[in-house]
């Protein structure tokens, strides 16, 4: 049987990597609401609010599932690393804890009134907390990767008797990878939410869905994905360019370079192998990995085995790094050809819809494989070069992590397969109703209400 | 700046906060959980729609609790959630289970609404019972022995009670008519059983630890401390009045049984605190012997005081919206 330390390892890696499914649809998604229901107070049109009621619906249920898993993860600390919060408890209790005070209190709190209150208080104060929510989620997002970027590059602290402690909260908070890491990580959020709604939009079209709400709300997500799905590799250049510099054995596993040297190759498919240390079916462009990172064709990289021992594995850092540049690559064709011919025709083919609809996830893969690559690319530590995994775990029988991760996975993949299904059937019930009653054209400054609540309208 | 004492003393206190809060707030909303009825669905939604605004922010005073145990006792943190390893991982999936259901049974499939309604009841069963477990190891230091489990198991059901009571009287302030009615029965039934819950575990508390004992019968402590019980006695017989009251005439003061239960648990909650303190871990570990770096402290506590009142104010203004009698359900 496995050990307790690997039990450990799969099951936060299994929690926080559900966790992280639904905050990054949730963070952007917000946002579109935000935009969805400002265009409503402003034009009083009521797709605007067929739009809003449509992604609400997504947008709540996500949300429950980002909640109900998030408390888990504020658990798994003191359950199975005990060791992080004797050493570095000092600094990440903090940052966790003004998550919980200026981010979680406003969102869920905010969310109330968003979700149950249109009724009860005025269209300003409505849209008001729907911005706060958005607020609350973004905020929530800066500590926990200002906490997880000092992870990978800590700054600001000393360490006395073996313990760290904070000297310059500044220098926590913004260390070096921090904006990189947040920028990154907003992005691939709204990425994730625009192909979201994209994909959603094109799945009801294709039903035979003729109203103008999903048409609307297709190519507002294009638009997003048009202008952020290029930024994102933009960025993503400039945190590879960072993490160069702070950790570069983590480069050379992304890379595949084993050896120092200068006109790297940049590697598009090769199957690295530990034992060896070499590669083999090598597929490569001359000197661009070197280009890339040093902006010289003959600049250096230091290969891995300038850090045995001490390097982490290299397969699924090479492997999750092709797969989330992979995934962005076709974001961005994908992006600029269904726009372009929305902007062209007035329509998207029914080939390209079908594609969009089979990426609806794809910001799903693309930020599981980019916190892959990230997270065991740091291994074997888990504050680079302060604590050690190993030196974290805990000393609690393997039995009982056994028991917890097994209810675990069968809680999540029962809940995975009741979102999505969830999802699509939101779809397709969207595809029955009609265009806009009356009522809503007459009398258009009211919000409108639903009579029924299994009758769910757009 | 304050100083580790200071410190250790004030992060306590609002660790009990929160906590306290916790139980209030989430326990109604578990407690209306617990006593969802599948079959009627009228009745279903509008108990659901009498929470839906509030489960998610009294939820997050769990994190919040939970949170400042990490910032400010790591060692304690450490301590109790290993010791309480599957507990609290059982209380987890409940309170996925029931956070999800809510959320699913309006979207899903009409067909499926039953089945997410009886998750939703699951997972308010199996969050409160775990809590209620988890309390009472707690209170026997982590003992592994044949009394303490069922000391823990008594406990468990205890809590539960507890919080269809509180949930109960949020239903009666929140509901009329028939529904009202119903939960009036239900409440009247808990006052009698969470009050024989109340006197048990008291009474076994002073039994199992005599420091406790100690603490509650020496003079002058004692004198301060007796109205304590003498208090919370008069107000389960108030609570029990009024719910008589009530069903004669459901307009007046509707409001008051849930009031008087949120005193009952502030005071029981009052006492179990002053019993253990300064201990953070019964028996083994203080406050003093746990507290964290005054650096961090420091540097979390000027935020404290300026967002806590901030959530308050936020807080309150949130149920003001909501106020008076829970509508149909009515999703966004
Ligand atoms: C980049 C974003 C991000 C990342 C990396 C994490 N979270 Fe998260 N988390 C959010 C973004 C988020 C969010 C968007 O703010 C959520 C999702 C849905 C929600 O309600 O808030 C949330 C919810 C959420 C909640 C519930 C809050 C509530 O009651 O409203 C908790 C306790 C946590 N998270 C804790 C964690 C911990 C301990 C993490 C790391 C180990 C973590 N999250 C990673
Ligand atoms: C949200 C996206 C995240 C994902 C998908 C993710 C994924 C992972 C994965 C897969 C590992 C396992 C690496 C290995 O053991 O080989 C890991 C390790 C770890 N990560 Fe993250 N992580 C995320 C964010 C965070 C954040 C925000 C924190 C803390 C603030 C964090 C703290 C840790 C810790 C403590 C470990 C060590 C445990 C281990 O090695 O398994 N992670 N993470
Ligand atoms: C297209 C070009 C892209 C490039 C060049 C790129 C580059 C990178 C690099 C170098 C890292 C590792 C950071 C580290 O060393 O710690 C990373 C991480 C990550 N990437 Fe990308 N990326 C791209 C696209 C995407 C896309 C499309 C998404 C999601 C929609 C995404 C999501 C992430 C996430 C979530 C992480 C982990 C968190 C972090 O460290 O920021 N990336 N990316």
């Amino acid at each position: 049987m496995l050990e307790t330390e690997m039990l450990s390892r799969i099951q936060f890696a299994l929690n926080i990597s559900f966790h992280i499914l639904f905050p990054t649809i949730t963070i952007a998604l917000c946002w579109f609401l935000v935009f969805f229901k400002v265009r409503y107070d402003q034009t009083q049109h009521p797709v605007w609010m067929r739009a809003y009621r449509f992604w609400v619906k997504v947008f709540a249920l996500t949300f429950a599932l980002g909640v109900v898993s998030g408390i888990t993860m504020s658990f798994q600390f003191g359950t199975n690393w005990p060791g992080y919060m004797e050493k570095v408890g000092n600094i990440a209790g903090p940052l966790l804890g003004y998550e919980v005070l200026t981010a979680f209190f406003l969102e869920a709190t905010f969310l109330g009134i968003m979700l149950f209150g249109m009724k009860k208080v005025s269209a300003k104060v409505h849209t008001f907390a729907t911005i706060v929510v958005a607020i609350g989620t973004t905020l929530s997002a800066f500590w926990i990767l200002s906490l997880n970027s000092w992870m990978h590059t800590p700054t600001g602290f000393e360490i006395r008797d073996g313990v760290v402690f904070p000297v310059d909260w500044f220098a926590v908070i913004f260390n070096p990878s921090f904006p990189y890491r947040f920028f990154h990580m907003m992005i691939a959020s709204g990425l994730t939410a625009s192909f979201l709604v994209a994909g959603l939009s094109a799945y009801r079209l294709l039903l035979g869905d003729e109203k103008q709400a999903p048409k609307l709300t297709l190519k507002v997500g294009l638009t997003v994905a048009v202008i952020l799905a290029p930024l994102q590799a933009f960025v993503g250049d400039l945190h590879g360019l960072n993490t160069f510099e702070h950790q570069p054995q983590k480069v050379a596993a992304m890379e595949g370079a084993w050896e120092t040297g200068t006109n790297a190759p940049l590697l598009l498919f090769a199957i690295p192998d530990e034992e060896t240390r070499t590669n083999s079916y090598e597929l490569g462009i001359p000197n661009l990995a070197s280009w890339i990172l040093t902006h010289k064709a003959d600049g250096e990289i230091k290969g891995l085995n300038d850090f045995i021992d001490n390097h982490p594995p290299v397969k699924p850092v090479f492997y999750g790094f092709r797969v989330m540049v992979g995934m962005g690559l076709l974001m961005i064709l994908v992006a600029w050809l269904a726009r372009f011919q929305l902007y062209k025709q007035q329509k998207v083919s029914k080939g390209l819809l079908k594609v969009l609809v089979w990426m609806s996830f794809s910001g799903w893969i693309a930020t599981l494989a980019g916190w892959y690559v990230t997270e065991i690319g740091r291994q074997p530590y888990l504050v680079s070069g302060i604590l050690t995994v190993k030196e974290a775990v805990t000393d609690i029988a393997a039995e009982n992590v056994v028991i917890s991760l097994t209810m675990y996975v069968v809680v999540y993949l029962c809940l995975l397969v009741a979102y999505l299904h969830t999802i699509f059937l939101l779809a397709k019930r969207a595809v029955k109703v009609e265009e806009f009653e009356n009522e809503e054209l007459t009398n258009v400054t009211s919000p409108y209400r639903e009579d029924e609540w299994e009758n769910n309208h757009v | 700046m304050f100083d580790q004492q200071s410190l250790a003393v004030i992060f306590v206190s609002l660790m009990a906060l929160s906590t306290l809060l916790y139980v209030i707030l989430d326990g109604y909303d578990l407690g209306v959980g617990m006593l969802l009825p599948i079959e009627k669905k009228e009745h279903a939604d509008t108990m659901i729609a009498s929470i839906g605004p509030f489960w998610d922010a009294n939820e997050t005073w769990l994190v919040f609790a939970v949170g400042l145990l990490l910032i400010a006792f790591p060692a304690a943190y450490n301590l109790i959630l290993k010791a309480l390893y599957l507990p609290s991982v059982v209380m987890l999936i409940g309170l996925i289970l029931r956070g999800v259901a809510f959320d699913f049974r309006a979207k899903a499939a009409v067909s499926h609404r039953k089945t997410w309604d009886k998750t939703f009841k699951a997972g308010s069963f199996i969050a409160a019972l775990s809590q209620g477990y988890i309390l009472g190891i707690y209170v026997t230091g982590f003992e592994q022995s044949w009394m303490a489990t069922c000391f823990a198991i008594m406990s468990a059901f205890g809590v539960a009670c507890a919080y269809m009571l509180i949930g109960a009287c949020w239903l009666v302030m929140k509901t009329n008519g028939e529904l009202q009615q119903t939960a009036i029965k239900y409440a009247q039934r808990c006052v009698a059983i969470t009050f024989i819950g109340v006197v048990l575990v008291s009474g076994l508390n002073l039994w199992v630890n005599p420091e406790v004992y100690e603490k509650w019968f020496t003079w002058p402590y004692g004198l301060f401390l007796l109205p304590i019980p003498m208090v919370c006695c008069i107000a389960f017989f108030l609570c029990f009045n009024v719910l008589r009251h009530l069903k004669k005439m459901p307009e007046h003061g509707s409001g008051l049984p849930f009031f008087i239960t949120v005193f009952i648990f502030t005071l029981s909650f009052f006492g179990l605190s002053f019993s253990f303190f300064p201990d953070i871990v019964p028996n083994q570990l203080t406050i003093w012997q746990s507290v964290a770096a005054p650096e961090s402290l420091n540097f979390i506590l000027w935020g404290a005081f300026i967002v806590v009142p901030t959530i308050l104010a936020y807080t309150i203004y949130s149920y003001r919206v909501f106020w008076g009698k829970a509508d149909e359900l009515n999703y966004y």
